[in-house]
């Protein structure tokens, strides 16, 4: 169930994210969402995209760094309160996140929460016990 | 069961081979004074003459012969033998300045050849080996040196010299070779090429005798397991030979140098004083038996220790530990010496490469050393907490390895200048002088 997320490292310097950026472009690939971790001196740029074994293929032979990891998806309404009532519940379950964002998506009209967590498959059960609705892969096609 | 060349001579008591070099270092120094100009101008210069040196005590009072010397007296000036006697020449490639030409009497080779056939024995060599030696041959003495010694062991010897990987591998396969001498740096080229083909099976390799550059022991453990054998270290200068003026035992704690040949002090580097043995400092060599081109305390700019004792392969020579840098590598960063060897090893011991930069700066009165380093796919995170402890665990081991702190940058991989030759490891933008 759990979404494959690319991460790629990026030193804070003019131009890194660019090239990054036109190397998928020129692969044409789509991004669907993205979020930024920025430190002092490097960054880590991670990715959802609609063919993630491909992009990373794409950025390693470009020279890039690259971490395919599995991540937890899950939607969530798009009006106050809505990302609240997921935190309520992995708080609740004691679930300690690595880091999350968020994104919304076009198609559906739905946003989503993007959770980076230690176990996903038991996340990803104490999350539909509570009736909330996961995000596919195939989702992002 | 340790097995020797010579045993007699490897194996001799601290007294036989002090004996030995008080003769023959005075008969050395005799033999340059009556036979070479430039020797005689130089001691005499110093107000020396061969009766001031009755025996290795003495050696101090001698100056020191540098690469300036070698060059300046180029082409014949060292010559010591007449050219009537001498057979044949070596030389240094000449990169960081004008050749070096040393010169060898037969009997200046066939010592040679002792040393490096003591070497292959050291490591297990026999007359059943099968010996590939693909350093280059020519000019360079990486060669000549272990071939001679390897015909001299016995072992069938393969004279691939350095190069064409693809004939190196099918003459290893095919004749089943079981002792490899080259550059380790190759080595690890030939171990590449021997997994990308998938040869690993047909790989018969015992040992590696690896010379002619710096690398560590991490580089160690990783060609013995990817070679499955025991890998080897051995020393040498072209003016003093070539190969063979130390060897690796069994014990892989340093080289035995061949005292019978060669004496061996530790100086400062800064100071020119003799150090006691045992401390840090740049090695001195003292050639003994060399007639064609001895050379009286030439100094090699290497900076390792000597460490004497009974060593449990039963050998009673000098070991010398792996050259930790050279003399003129050396930075004086807020006072301590640091060499860019002991950064690379802390480096490589953290799963990092040895694709690196050293950057020191002064910031008024004080010093900065930042180290960048590459990212590797292995150790890559999504998770900055991951990277920041990598950063962190760089900067333990570097303060606990120089005794200073460092700045760690991780950078992006390839970002660092790659260069054909030598790679430019420091910079250093302190303005000094």
């Amino acid at each position: 169930m759990a979404i494959r997320q690319l991460s790629v490292f990026a030193e804070n310097k003019n131009g890194a994210l660019y090239e990054i950026t036109k190397s998928l472009a020129a692969a044409r690939i789509d991004i669907r969402a993205f979020s930024i971790a920025d430190t002092a001196n490097f960054g880590v740029l991670r990715l959802l995209v609609k063919e993630p074994t491909k992009a990373a293929q794409v950025l390693s032979e470009n020279g890039n760094i690259v971490s395919v990891d599995d991540v937890v998806g899950v939607k969530i309404p798009d009006i106050a309160g809505g990302l609240s009532d997921i935190l309520r519940i992995t708080t609740a379950k004691n679930i300690s996140i690595a880091y999350l964002y968020a994104f919304v998506s076009r198609e559906t009209g739905n946003a989503y929460v993007i959770l980076r967590v230690d176990n996903n498959d038991h996340v990803e059960e104490i999350l539909e016990a509570e009736g909330c609705t996961l995000l596919k892969e195939e989702e992002l096609h | 069961m340790a097995a020797y060349y010579q045993k007699e001579i490897e194996t001799a008591s601290y007294e036989q081979i002090r004996a030995w070099q008080d003769e023959r270092l005075v008969n050395t120094v005799n033999h340059v004074w009556n036979n070479n100009e430039y020797y005689r101008n130089k001691m005499k210069a110093v107000g020396l003459e061969p009766g001031d040196i009755q025996s290795r005590d003495d050696l101090w009072k001698l100056p020191f012969l540098t690469k300036d010397d070698l060059r300046e007296a180029y082409p014949y000036g060292l010559m010591s033998a007449p050219l009537s006697d001498c057979v044949r020449i070596q030389s240094t490639s000449g990169t960081t300045g004008k050749r070096v030409v040393a010169f060898y009497t037969q009997e200046d080779i066939d010592l040679w050849e002792d040393c490096c056939a003591r070497a292959i024995v050291a490591v297990g060599g026999t007359k059943d080996d099968v010996c590939q030696v693909c350093y280059g041959y020519g000019l360079f003495t990486g060669g000549p040196g272990l071939n001679g010694g390897s015909h001299k062991v016995g072992c069938l010897t393969l004279p691939m010299s350095s190069g064409n990987t693809e004939r190196q591998l099918q003459f290893m396969t095919d004749l089943g070779a079981t002792i490899l001498c080259c550059t380790p740096s190759y080595a690890a080229y030939l171990a590449e090429s021997i997994e990308e083909k998938g040869l690993r099976d047909q790989i018969k390799l015992k040992a590696g005798i690896f010379g002619a550059e710096a690398w560590t022991e991490e580089m160690r453990h990783d060609l013995e397991r990817r070679l499955g054998i025991k890998a080897y270290d051995i020393y040498g200068l072209t003016e003093l030979s070539g190969p063979g003026v130390s060897f690796e035992c069994e014990e892989q704690t340093g080289m035995h140098i061949n005292e019978d040949h060669f004496i061996a002090e530790t100086i400062d580097p800064e100071t020119g004083k003799v150090l006691p043995e045992g401390s840090r400092g740049e090695i001195v060599f003292t050639s003994i038996t060399k007639k064609a081109f001895p050379l009286l305390r030439y100094r090699t700019k290497d900076i390792a220790v000597l460490k004497r004792g009974v060593c449990s392969c039963g050998r009673t020579f000098v070991k010398m530990s792996k050259p930790m840098g050279r003399s003129d590598d050396m930075l004086i960063i807020r006072g301590v010496n640091v060499f860019p060897s002991q950064i690379e090893e802390v480096l490589l011991a953290q799963g990092l490469t040895s694709n690196y930069q050293i950057l020191v700066d002064r910031a008024g009165t004080t010093d900065s050393l930042e180290v960048k380093v590459e990212m590797t796919p292995e150790l890559f995170s999504d998770k900055v907490d991951s990277i920041h402890k990598i950063e962190a665990d760089i900067v333990g081991a570097l303060k606990s390895m120089l005794g200073i702190a460092a700045k760690v940058s991780i950078v992006e991989p390839k970002s660092i200048v790659r260069s054909e030759g030598k790679a430019v490891r420091v910079i250093d933008t302190r303005k000094l002088y």
